[in-house]
């Protein structure tokens, strides 16, 4: 026992934006931020945990080491994409304390944002556009880029999926789907630099069962669901956890309600914008789930999906949300004023619990009332 | 005169082929490796000498070798970069075509130190006629037991190939190379892990530039120790620079780098001077992506002393006064030129050979292209300069390769030295389409001795 | 036309392939890409990678992802002669703009154009390695280095000669 405790990797210590964690050797300094959460975790466009080899280019993870380990205490020179960069131990990171990271990032987003469209008022992805987040956090208002921009020709790559290539910023998530996911790719990334793009060169259709995956990976509006094209914004939408027998995937999903009718079906994300893993296997879901079962009769459904109260999706959805505290009692000296009365608490005048009634009071309640004390 | 190793026998008539090649000496080196040296040793040999690599980066290759990691039952490669693709390099091209067999033999020693028993040469698709010569000489080595099985009987079997890329400049870099001979797109790797541990298919690989690896040639003959006595400081050994641009003599020169700049552009054994008369305005020293300098801080350093032409002194002064070795393509302009112009069209080429990858690359060197452009055209504006410098300042050092900071770099020196000279573009936009700024105060009077 | 190779090419593949280790055949991509393109026309059509694709047994979109990335590639049909002029740094400085101009004066070609006989196409190129001898320009696998005006004229007149010569 003794020997085999001794033989498990001691855990390494880390410490991002003056936060220490203990993290197992082998992690990178992303998914350490992570486990911390909030603040001091990096954005990331490219980089996603569930497929292999992605991250590495958007840049936007980049973070300084201010010192690279215990045994090794230099600083690295450059700014180190923090999805990429394992963590080594003593080593010492700054994310939002540096000034360096939040300029470096602050151009990165400019240059993400340089060419893209402002077309999110059509875009199917806005109110869940990483983009977007990552603009409004770190961006400008104005853009100091004075050309046209660029744009590429239209291709349709079949009836479930559509490629806007303009939005396209080149995570190069999509291809790792379709090698990961799928036993055939048929799209890649085509011609180099600035004009490199998504494409299948054919226009052929990509029509694998899991590539509808691409959708839910794609950070931005480049690969959205066909069969939801222009129904609906998602932040009018209902978003409800559900689940189906499915012989294909894990059938686990989140259904995009408006009323009963279901207008979108997508895997279940996590805090991250990843998708969910259930027991240690992401829930990627079968284009069968995603583009067939359009019906709520299809589905079990669990309840409302918990969506992050800073999500324009949020907006409708209580789940989750707090009471704001009252603080009257606190400036009025523990009193509370009269005239402030809580229409819920049982009333002095009427003796009825109006909250126990099944609608609205009528005057057949007080009758009653006034009957029972007679 | 300077000392030659590498170019000395390149003019015998002939030498191209393997007969008079050998007759003059050739193959020496594999003998006394394969047969008086350990691979160990051969290494040993080789941090001795104190060769930086010559590609551009100047990394010590002895380090790099003992930095291959050789794991049990993997193979090892060493993988010969002669992707030469930098503006204003043009000396591997120089050095395969008219002495193949000195990178043959050097590529048979440095695989025997490295336990590589599959080399390959990977040249750029431009140079196709370089990739015959070279598999000629391939074939007249194999012939005579150089390369193929137990070669000398020393056990150690080896066998070259030559890979010739398809146009791109981006593939120079390590990690894009490997893709490339990998049959993939040159998109350059995320490192760690170096090719020292996971290289080619994933093996532990050494990439070095061809000069790198003829120079295993006299090093072995002659001894590390010998080697590291030509030269100065760290600058050991002889260089091969390419000299372009305005002057009298362009061509591939092979120094001893204990010259100085002023001697090599002016006198008639190296770039001859400018010609028809006109003045050194600038020069990058070291290949397009290095600082240019204008011709005041070229020949003297910030200190006032003479530059000389060796990697500490070209770099001395950082970027704010100085510039580096880089892979030793020396671009040369007179007075008529503009460096507006000039930095436009470097800054053309590295939009042009960006792989895409990374965003503040693909993004930014697009858009410095385009103001650069305006500026040139007439078309700028006064915010311009300030904003490509603002550009340039978040591309350099963020991107996963080095072919951000090399297009930042340009840019970034031609505003630093000649900011006069865009603002002017900005300020004169009709003068500036009918005639060029010219020296302004960067190097006048400049009065120099033609030797 | 379907794209075949002759026995003869199809040997070629196989000792291009050769020089890989076992199980790394898609090594050879590049160079097989090289020669089909000299072999079909100067120009990878969707047919001829697709049939490299089967050679190497690797899928077609791998092809294309690589022949669109290098510039030696083209994608599109191309003249016969393809004069691919270099306009980077240290030609422009030895005057590439002008050999651009008179080119277009001779052919009535710009960068990028085919002459309507279907003859030349000009294209400008970065860095081709040949900064010492600029200005220059490269015809097939040739550098023609020290432009002059009066060796464009023989270039052209040598490439109509060689184009007469086949008909």
């Amino acid at each position: 026992m003794a020997d085999e405790i001794k033989k498990a990797p001691a855990p390494l210590k880390v410490t991002i934006d003056n936060i220490t964690v203990e993290v197992p050797a082998g992690t990178t300094i992303l998914k350490a931020a992570r486990q911390i959460g909030g603040e001091v975790t990096p954005p990331a466009m490219c980089y996603y945990s569930k497929l292999e080899g992605s991250g590495g280019k958007c840049r936007t993870c980049l973070v300084e080491v201010a010192a690279g380990s215990t045994a090794d205490p230099r600083p690295m020179p450059k700014l180190v994409a923090s999805c990429r960069t394992n963590v080594m131990d003593g080593m010492v990171v700054k994310n939002i304390t540096s000034e360096r990271v939040q300029e470096a990032r602050a151009g990165v987003v400019e240059f993400l944002l340089l060419n893209h469209p402002l077309d999110c008022p059509v875009c199917d992805q806005a109110g869940e556009c990483h983009l977007q987040d990552l603009g409004y956090q770190h961006g400008k208002e104005g853009t100091r880029y004075q050309f046209e921009r660029r744009t590429f020709e239209k291709e349709d790559i079949g009836p479930k999926i559509q490629l806007h290539m303009n939005r396209c910023i080149l995570c190069y998530r999509c291809t790792y789907v379709a090698d990961q996911l799928t036993d055939c790719r048929v799209h890649g990334v085509l011609d180099r630099g600035d004009h490199a793009n998504i494409s299948t060169h054919i226009s052929k259709a990509i029509d694998s069962n899991f590539s509808g995956n691409m959708i839910d990976v794609c950070p931005v509006g480049a690969l959205t669901d066909k069969t939801f094209r222009f129904k609906n914004r998602v932040w009018f939408t209902k978003p409800v956890d559900a689940h189906r027998d499915c012989p294909e995937c894990c059938g686990k999903v989140t259904l995009w309600q408006r009323g009963d009718e279901v207008l979108r079906v997508t895997a279940r994300k996590d805090e991250w914008g990843e998708i969910q893993s259930y027991d240690g296997k992401p829930g990627w879901i079968c284009n069968t789930c995603r583009f067939e079962k359009k019906a709520a009769a299809d589905w079990v459904i669990e309840g409302p999906t918990v969506v992050n109260r800073h999500s324009v999706i949020s907006q409708g959805h209580y789940q989750g949300m707090q009471m704001p505290k009252e603080t009257i009692q606190d400036v009025m000296s523990g009193l509370n004023p009269r005239l402030l009365m809580d229409i819920h608490d049982i009333s002095e005048v009427n003796k009825i619990e109006l909250s126990q009634l099944p609608g609205a009071a009528t005057s057949a309640n007080y009758k009653n009332e006034s009957t029972k004390s007679e | 005169m300077g000392r030659k190793l590498l170019l000395e026998k390149a003019h015998i008539e002939n030498i191209r082929s393997y007969e008079v090649y050998r007759k003059e000496g050739g193959y020496r080196s594999v003998e006394k490796a394969l047969k008086t040296l350990t691979p160990d040793q051969v290494t040993d040999e080789v941090k001795k000498s104190g060769l930086r690599g010559r590609g551009g980066a100047g990394f010590p290759t002895g380090m790099k070798w003992s930095f291959l990691t050789k794991p049990e039952g993997v193979p090892r490669y060493l993988v010969v970069n002669a992707d030469e693709s930098e503006p204003g390099t043009f000396k591997d091209r120089y050095l395969m075509e008219f002495i193949p067999h000195l990178l043959i033999e050097g590529m048979v020693t440095s695989s025997y130190a490295l336990g590589s028993n599959r080399s390959y040469i990977y040249i750029r698709g431009e140079y196709a006629w370089i990739a015959h010569i070279l598999e000629q000489a391939i074939e007249e080595a194999h012939q005579h037991g150089w390369l193929g099985k137990n070669i000398l009987g020393s056990g150690f079997d080896c066998n070259i190939y030559v890979q010739r890329g398809a146009g791109a400049y981006i593939c120079g870099e390590e990690t894009a190379l490997l893709e490339s001979l990998e049959g993939k797109r040159g998109n350059p790797r995320i490192k760690p892990p170096f090719p020292a541990v996971k290289g080619l298919w994933g093996c532990p690989t050494a990439v070095n530039n061809v000069e790198t690896i003829a120079a295993l040639v006299p090093i072995i003959n002659e001894g590390g120790e010998e080697y590291a006595k030509i030269g100065m400081g760290k600058s050991t050994g002889t260089k091969l620079i390419s000299a372009c641009g305005n002057i009298n003599k362009p061509g591939v020169y092979e120094i001893d780098m204990t010259i100085s700049v002023e001697e090599f552009i002016y006198s008639d054994e190296y770039c001859g001077g400018i010609p028809q008369g006109k003045k050194l305005k600038a020069c990058i020293p070291g290949g397009s992506s290095v600082p240019i300098l204008p011709a005041n801080l070229l020949l003297k350093t910030a200190k006032g002393e003479a530059r000389m032409m060796n990697y500490e002194s070209l770099a001395d002064g950082g970027f704010a006064t100085g510039s580096m070795m880089g892979s030793g393509g020396f671009i040369v302009m007179d007075d008529t030129q503009c460096v507006v112009k000039h930095t436009y069209t470097l800054a053309r080429f590295y939009r042009h050979e960006s792989c895409g990858q990374c965003s503040p690359c693909r993004e930014g060197t697009g858009w410095m292209e385009k103001i650069l452009w305006n500026l040139e055209t007439g078309k700028g504006r006064s915010g311009d300069i300030d904003l490509l410098w603002d550009i340039q300042r978040k591309i350099e050092g963020n991107t996963i390769c080095p072919l951000g900071d090399a297009a930042a770099w340009p840019v970034a020196a031609a505003i630093r030295h000649f900011r006069d000279e865009f603002e002017w573009h900005v300020t004169h936009p009709e003068e500036a389409q009918k005639r060029n700024y010219g020296l302004a105060h960067y190097a006048d009077p400049l009065s120099v001795s033609v030797a | 036309m379907k794209p075949s190779f002759t026995n003869e090419q199809l040997q070629e593949v196989q000792r291009l392939v050769s020089r890989y280790p076992q199980g790394r055949e898609k090594s050879a991509l590049i160079p097989v890409l090289h020669l089909a393109q000299n072999t079909f026309g100067g120009w990878l059509s969707t047919e001829t990678m697709d049939y490299v694709a089967t050679l190497l047994q690797i899928k077609p979109i791998e092809v294309y992802e690589v022949a669109s990335f290098y510039s030696m590639f083209n994608l599109n049909p191309v003249g016969k002669h393809v004069l691919e002029v270099c306009q980077t740094g240290p030609c422009m400085l030895n005057g590439s703009d002008s050999i651009v101009d008179y080119i277009y004066e001779r052919l009535g070609i710009r960068p990028g154009e085919t002459t309507p006989d279907g003859q030349f196409t000009l294209k400008t190129v970065e860095c081709l390695g040949a900064c010492g001898y600029a200005p220059m320009l490269q015809l097939g696998e040739h550098y023609k280095e020290h432009l002059t005006k009066e060796k464009i004229d023989a270039l052209i007149e040598s490439c109509i000669a060689k184009s007469a010569a086949l008909n």
